[in-house]
């Protein structure tokens, strides 16, 4: 699946820089399923809303960026800086509105989502938040250690650091599970 | 299976109402919504900026859209809060504090069409009339043209523009029928428009104050039978002593 994306970014991008309108459609398409799938076990239901937010976002950066600008960017790491900016503000809200919060529901009973997902998304819950982010953005998204450094604006040590430990943290939980 | 492979288990195509909420969000992709009119349904098209656009609802609406602003629309509501001022704009028959998106249009119709919808409800002007106040008295031609091509017709209420002699003229939505409809709608008869077109009414003025006005004027409709004075062209009335109503200003 990666193998085929960086090349189809490039284009993209390119193609963004000369037909801005034109192209848009076809970078939601092409980042829309990435997005979607980091932002959900972060954000439960809302991560439909957090990366709609975030392309018409992205759309009104690009169009006060010169071409030249345009095809400098890193497409992908680019976009999820803007997510997870928004990831930020959003968990802070809600930090602000404590009646606002979900409780997880760990038994996925009233999730129209396969048990197998409804299941990984309850065991990421019990995660950090640094490492279940970390986790998700390198082992979900698929993005680089040097890419979730760049968006994330903390050491690629630290990242590592987060996802080895919540790795770990997973492999103890299922082992519990498993009794 | 390692635990980072089975983690690909999270990944998953994004829900539709992403893709379209971002397009609509954009403005790439408007938004529309069926709207009940005097003339029938009509759609109302809408994007970020404002409303985009008004026709009749048939099964060539979208086409049309298409054809006309380079981008297609989807039915979607409309923004929070606008659902409401569409349905007041299309009754009032002036935008008010909806916003509409211009982008289609030149400035210079962009300016007609702004004066377009400061006409009373219930009242007429002609074409000449709609020119001189963009101060450009020769651009009759061109002010026809903006009407015909008006993108928010009822919202910017172009069926309250006639032509010059006073005949009530064509409408873009769906022909001088549908203009007569909205004017009858209004409380403004279009019988009695073509009367006075017929006999060469043009203003009408009041021999207690001496003010002249436009004949659909809210002030010269308060005229008395034996007070009211008729004429051809604003000329006469000043030789006769008249001065222009400030409000309606002929």
């Amino acid at each position: 699946m990666q193998t085929v994306f960086f090349p189809v970014m490039e284009e993209l991008r390119d193609r963004l820089a000369g037909d801005l309108d034109g192209t848009f459609e076809d970078l939601v398409t092409a980042i829309r399923d990435d997005l979607y799938s980091g932002l959900r076990p972060l954000h439960g239901t809302e991560a439909e809303d957090l990366a709609q937010e975030a392309l018409i976002r992205a759309y009104r950066a690009l169009c006060g960026y010169e071409p030249d600008r345009i095809r400098a960017l890193r497409l992908r790491p680019w976009i999820w800086t803007i997510a997870l900016n928004l990831s930020r503000n959003q968990a802070r809200d809600r930090a602000r509105r404590p009646t606002a919060v979900e409780l997880v529901d760990t038994h996925g009973v009233h999730d129209p989502e396969p048990l197998d997902t409804a299941a990984w998304e309850a065991r990421l819950a019990c995660l950090p938040l640094a490492q279940r982010r970390a986790v998700v953005l390198r082992h979900v998204v698929d993005l680089s250690y040097p890419e979730i450094a760049e968006i994330t604006g903390r050491p690629e040590g630290t990242i590592k650091a987060d996802v080895s430990r919540g790795l770990a943290r997973l492999r103890t939980i299922m082992q519990e599970e498993r009794g | 299976m390692n635990i980072e492979e089975q983690l690909h288990i999270l990944r998953r195509p994004a829900p539709g109402p992403v893709t379209t909420g971002t397009l609509l969000g954009t403005g790439l992709v408007d938004g529309y919504a069926v709207y009940a009119s005097p003339v029938g349904d009509v759609v109302v098209s809408f994007n970020p900026r404002g409303v985009s656009s008004v026709d009749l609802a048939d099964d060539g609406s979208e086409e049309r859209f298409r054809d006309r602003f380079g981008r297609p629309m989807t039915l979607a509501r409309p923004p929070r809060g606008w659902e409401v001022k569409i349905g007041r704009a299309i009754e009032a028959g002036t935008p008010a504090d909806l916003p509409v998106d211009f982008r289609s249009v030149t400035p210079f119709r962009r300016s007609v069409l702004e004066v377009t919808a400061s006409i009373p409800r219930g009242q007429v002007r002609s074409y000449g009339w709609l020119a001189r106040q963009v101060g450009n008295e020769g651009a009759v031609r061109a002010v026809g043209s903006t009407m015909a091509s008006n993108p928010v017709p009822l919202i910017v209420p172009c069926h309250r523009v006639v032509r010059t002699d006073g005949a009530i003229g064509n409408y873009s939505l769906g022909g001088p029928h549908n203009k007569r409809e909205l004017l009858s709608h209004e409380g403004t008869d279009p019988e009695w428009l073509e009367s006075l077109a017929r006999r060469g009414v043009r203003y009408v003025g009041s021999d207690t104050t001496h003010i002249v006005c436009h004949p659909t004027c809210a002030h010269s409709r308060r005229i008395a039978d034996s007070r009211r004075r008729e004429f051809s062209d604003l000329a006469a009335a000043v030789d006769h002593g008249y001065r222009p109503c400030e409000v309606c200003r002929p």
